[in-house]
């Protein structure tokens, strides 16, 4: 029990300290390295806690994806101008105030959320989950989602791909001008329509289509 | 007391693990180059040892003494991160491989997960190293590597379903004794073919060594690199794809299974059958090096995200109908 807790305070204490150098650091690629940092030793804390399901799928969508996009938008960015750049008074003052509006409302969610758990039992109905610790955590998250869950489920699915096709449909533009590879037309082409013997006039040049 | 005692037979499993896993690595360049060579009918090299099996020990004893050269204006840190991070990844996967039903260093039940989210971590060191040496063949290799690996994990991930829907668990050991019938490669033939053409582009092997293209990024991400963290990048490389082969085994080849069930071929090791599968795929990834000439970038794409992921969630579609259809769900357990 003693590795058990200080092995968990060592994973939260990076983390902690990960997450703060990440809002802290003036080097954003330096922040996004930090950010998976973080997720990193929360997948530790909850494969700690028996969920290695979770753990292991936060890594794989995170860190493996998210994280890897995350990276490649913020290498674009040009670290040395950045970093040249003092921030302002009136910018910093700015900053710190909506930050911490932000900062204040999270909390008080916090707050009832975390207060509210005593009485979860009134507004949640408990009985709908009840949990068999024989089976793996994989199954009993796939017993809970797939059947009672099924609907949410699919609309958290629906409401992604609306998203994603949201997403598509403001950056993409059709391009004119431009020539575009088609393989079946490539490969249909036979030698009777690729080439052709021009008898030419002698003096006079040869106009062809394209 | 009993944590130090502990703490040391792990040591000792896990040493006993990577060293040879390390000298297969220095063993299987070594025919990486002679199955090359043979299809091109070159001789390969053939000096250093009996058939220039030490090769590859001559080679890494050159890195050794070779000067290491960090770049004036390189980010230091994640500059020497980076292969680090890369052989590390490279090596801790195997933690979960079985080599028979006992021979497993960590039998955890999320094993196949593991395997996936280590080797979609891979990409770190590559990105990590392009981004670090801040010179521009390094940065477009990384960048093009990014795109690459994260596009093959989607249809390698689909691909895992697919065979997880017949087996029920993530566990290897029992994705493996799921297989005592039929090899998965029999009923999943065409997915078989999709996981090897992902493994060779989530490994940037050829045809799908753009990140590393010589004929227009010099040598890619690894360019700025030179003499022991060279090394091992290309170590991490070649323990990545040895990593692929070992999980194609597992997941359509029967892992650790004999061929078939029968007197003198059960009384061998299961070691002895998930090496032998192991290397079985390995010479295929070479030969492709051999034969197969490079993609280019949009056609690349094209095949990841325009022919393997339809395929691959249609696949998964037609398993899932088939085994409820026919009552033949594996049981949860």
């Amino acid at each position: 029990m003693l590795a058990h807790s200080l092995f968990f305070y060592f994973f939260s204490t990076i983390a902690v300290f990960a997450s703060i150098m990440v809002t802290v650091s003036r080097n954003t690629v330096y922040s996004v390295f930090f950010l998976i940092l973080v997720f990193i030793s929360i997948s530790i804390l909850f494969i700690m806690i028996g969920a290695e399901f979770l753990g292991m799928i936060m890594l794989i969508v995170y860190v493996g994806a998210v994280a890897v996009l995350f990276l490649f938008v913020v290498m674009m960015l040009n670290i040395t101008e950045q970093l040249a750049k003092r921030p302002s008074r009136k910018g910093l003052i700015n900053n710190i105030s909506v930050g911490s509006i932000v900062g204040v409302i999270i909390f008080l969610e916090l707050l009832v959320v975390v207060g509210g758990w005593k009485y979860k039992g009134t507004f949640v109905p408990l009985s709908a989950t009840n949990l068999n610790m024989d089976i793996s955590n994989t199954h009993a998250l796939g017993n809970i989602l797939y059947t009672d869950y099924i609907h949410l489920f699919q609309v958290s699915g629906m409401i992604l791909l609306v998203a994603m096709i949201g997403a598509i449909t403001l950056t993409f533009s059709k391009r004119e001008n431009i020539k575009r590879q088609s393989y079946f037309d490539q490969i249909q082409r036979e030698k009777d329509s690729a080439v052709s013997l021009v008898e030419v006039e002698s003096g006079k040049g040869v106009k062809l289509d394209d | 007391m009993i944590y130090i005692n502990i703490f040391f037979s792990e040591i000792y499993k896990i040493i006993f693990l990577l060293l040879p896993v390390l000298v297969s690595i220095a063993l299987i360049v070594w025919l990486d180059r002679r199955v090359w060579a043979f299809v091109q009918k070159r001789k390969g090299p053939n000096v250093v040892g009996p058939f220039g099996i030490l090769q590859t020990l001559a080679d890494a004893l050159k890195f050794m003494f070779k000067e290491i050269i960090i770049p004036a204006s390189a980010n230091k840190v994640i500059f020497v991160l980076a292969p680090i991070i890369t052989l590390t990844l490279a090596l801790i996967a195997w933690a979960v491989i079985p080599f028979s039903n006992e021979m497993v260093l960590a039998n955890i039940n999320v094993g196949i997960l593991y395997l996936f989210a280590v080797s979609s971590l891979s990409v770190y060191g590559i990105i990590m190293g392009g981004w670090a040496s801040n010179s521009k063949y390094p940065f477009l290799g990384a960048i093009r590597s990014a795109a690459q690996m994260v596009s093959y994990e989607v249809s390698i991930g689909i691909i895992i379903v697919n065979v997880l829907l017949c087996v029920g668990s993530l566990n290897l050991n029992k994705i493996v004794l799921a297989q005592e019938n039929v090899w998965f490669i029999f009923p999943l033939f065409p997915m078989f073919v999709v996981f090897f053409i992902s493994a060779l582009a989530e490994t940037n092997r050829p045809p799908f060594d753009l990140p590393e293209a010589e004929s227009e990024l010099v040598a890619g991400y690894q360019t700025e690199y030179s003499g022991m963290m060279y090394a091992m990048f290309w170590l991490g490389e070649y323990a990545n794809i040895l990593l692929l082969c070992a999980l194609g085994s597992i997941l359509f080849l029967g892992g650790w299974l004999s061929p078939i069930d029968i007197y003198p071929l059960n009384l061998l090791p299961g070691a002895f059958w998930m090496i032998f599968k192991i290397l079985g795929l390995f010479i295929l990834f070479s030969l492709v090096k051999a034969i197969v000439p490079r993609y280019r970038f949009d056609q690349l794409m094209r095949l990841g995200w325009k022919i393997f992921l339809p395929l691959s969630l249609i696949w998964v579609v037609l398993t899932a109908s088939f085994l409820f259809f026919l009552d033949m769900l594996p049981v949860a357990g």
